[in-house]
């Protein structure tokens, strides 16, 4: 009997529809949030995050009635963010239905938006998202959709995240995410060895082995995919079978 | 009969609502001490800090009538922070008071491992359980919280993370989960159900 491993599929949208690219760019339509979150809901996904990747101040709104609209569909947490600056961004999120707040390049440069929310909301409610890319012997956070770096260094911005008030780590590899060739497992190991709270890997899967993988060898406490469970590449289910099978401790659904 | 659902401010309230009403229950939202002191049934949602739930119950004039139902024996049901606030006291905020229905206090779980305590884990039934009726052992319930009761004893249910605590307590009218039934899928729903019904 212990915590079981977490599989969390990811919606990003613009908003309104769930869009994706590889590499944060190239985007296309991939279907309605509130079908997909349902789905997922029903197939045993433990938990679920919405983004907003667009993130325009005008699409607010609209993204806003994205989560009420999404949350009626779920019986498990759903985590929301994406264009998350203040802690009033932070409250209409909450207030539309969502159970934790990610943040991401607002906080990185406004670290005290981290101790807002958690003051408000407890840490467990703080999910701090890190899009992490390899610069030599460490890996830099890159910020604006992992566009830009911020020339920081990923383990020494989650342990300060982390001392801030950050409930979770929503660690993103913008060197895998879109390629499919596996979880970032180097990574994932060293941030999750370097803080004391869950880690969420991000980035890159396509098999259930790289699930296997990061979970034994990277040390994740959940893992975050978007594509492969929209276009069932993967189902949950079969998924958390082989898991399961393969000394993975999960949540099988029933 | 109506659940009343005490609305501190915590984010969750509307996850409960939602879960309620997916088992046909009707509930209403309420700060004011008159339709604490006037319900049938009561349910203290909670997530965040002991010490927002604590300041609310007495700013708001809230503990005193709260009180006083659950000793008249109107059925109570606490969630998470509603659990915890049962206790006399919180190491999260140690300067404050609990209701102290339940002997004891709150302690931070073991830093050993990862808090907060996130996610799906299992519970170790330890006596008869009327909110676990018709819940297949093997369950997984949806946990968010770095502190417990670690004085287990008089739990219906425990479960471990760090250390064993508190996951389920049941005594007499007073009812209190450490997790979320309203995010925990179908076991979830059920507590909740059988709440509904102990409180019929």
């Amino acid at each position: 009997m212990s915590l079981a491993h977490r599989i969390i599929p990811c919606l990003d949208t613009d908003g309104e529809r769930v869009v994706k690219g590889v590499n944060f760019v190239g985007l296309r339509d991939a279907g309605d949030p509130v079908a997909l979150a349902a789905r997922y809901n029903a197939e045993g996904a433990d938990e679920l995050v919405l983004l907003d990747i667009a993130a325009s101040r005008d699409r607010r709104p609209t993204f806003l009635e994205t989560i009420r609209r999404v949350a009626a569909e779920l019986a498990i947490p759903l985590t929301a963010g994406g264009g998350i600056r203040t802690l009033e961004d932070g409250r209409a999120v909450v207030r539309a239905g969502a159970d934790k707040v990610t943040v991401n390049t607002a906080a990185v440069e406004r670290p005290a938006l981290i101790s807002e929310l958690s003051r408000e909301f407890g840490a467990q409610a703080v999910v701090l998202a890190i899009d992490a890319k390899r610069a030599g012997d460490h890996w830099d956070v890159m910020v604006r959709g992992g566009r830009e770096s911020a020339s920081r260094d990923a383990v020494e911005w989650a342990r300060m995240g982390i001392a801030a008030g950050a409930g979770e780590i929503l660690l993103t590899s913008v060197d895998r995410d879109g390629t499919q060739s596996g979880f970032d497992v180097t990574l994932t190991a060293a941030i999750s060895r370097a803080v004391t709270v869950p880690v969420i890997a991000s980035g890159g899967a396509k098999l259930p082995g790289h699930f296997v993988e990061i979970f034994l060898d990277g040390e994740a406490d959940a893992a975050l995919a978007a594509s492969i469970f929209h276009d069932e590449v993967q189902s949950i289910r079969t998924l958390k079978e082989f898991l399961a099978s393969s000394g993975v401790e999960v949540r099988l659904p029933c | 009969m109506k659940i009343t659902i005490l609305d501190y401010g915590a984010g969750n309230v509307p996850s409960v609502e939602r879960a309620l009403q997916r088992l046909g229950a009707e509930s209403h939202r309420t700060t004011s001490p008159e339709c604490i002191s006037k319900a049938e049934a009561l349910l203290l949602p909670g997530v965040g800090h002991y010490a927002a739930l604590v300041r609310a119950l007495d700013e708001k004039h809230l503990r005193a009538p709260l009180m006083d139902a659950i000793h008249r024996g109107v059925p109570f049901l606490g969630i998470c922070l509603g659990l915890q606030v049962l206790f006399k006291s919180s190491e999260e905020a140690s300067e404050l008071r609990g209701l102290n229905l339940l002997p004891g206090i709150v302690s931070a779980l073991p830093p050993n491992v990862k808090l907060p305590h996130m996610g799906w884990n299992q519970l170790e039934k330890k006596r008869e359980s009327s909110l676990l009726a018709g819940i297949d052992a093997g369950a997984y319930f949806y946990f968010a919280h770095s502190y417990a009761s670690l004085d287990s004893n008089d739990a219906a249910a425990t479960c471990s993370h760090g250390a064993e605590f508190a996951a389920v307590v049941e005594q007499r009218n007073i009812f209190a989960v450490q997790f979320h039934p309203e995010k925990s899928g179908e076991p979830g729903a059920r507590i909740l159900q059988n709440f509904l019904r102990l409180a019929a």
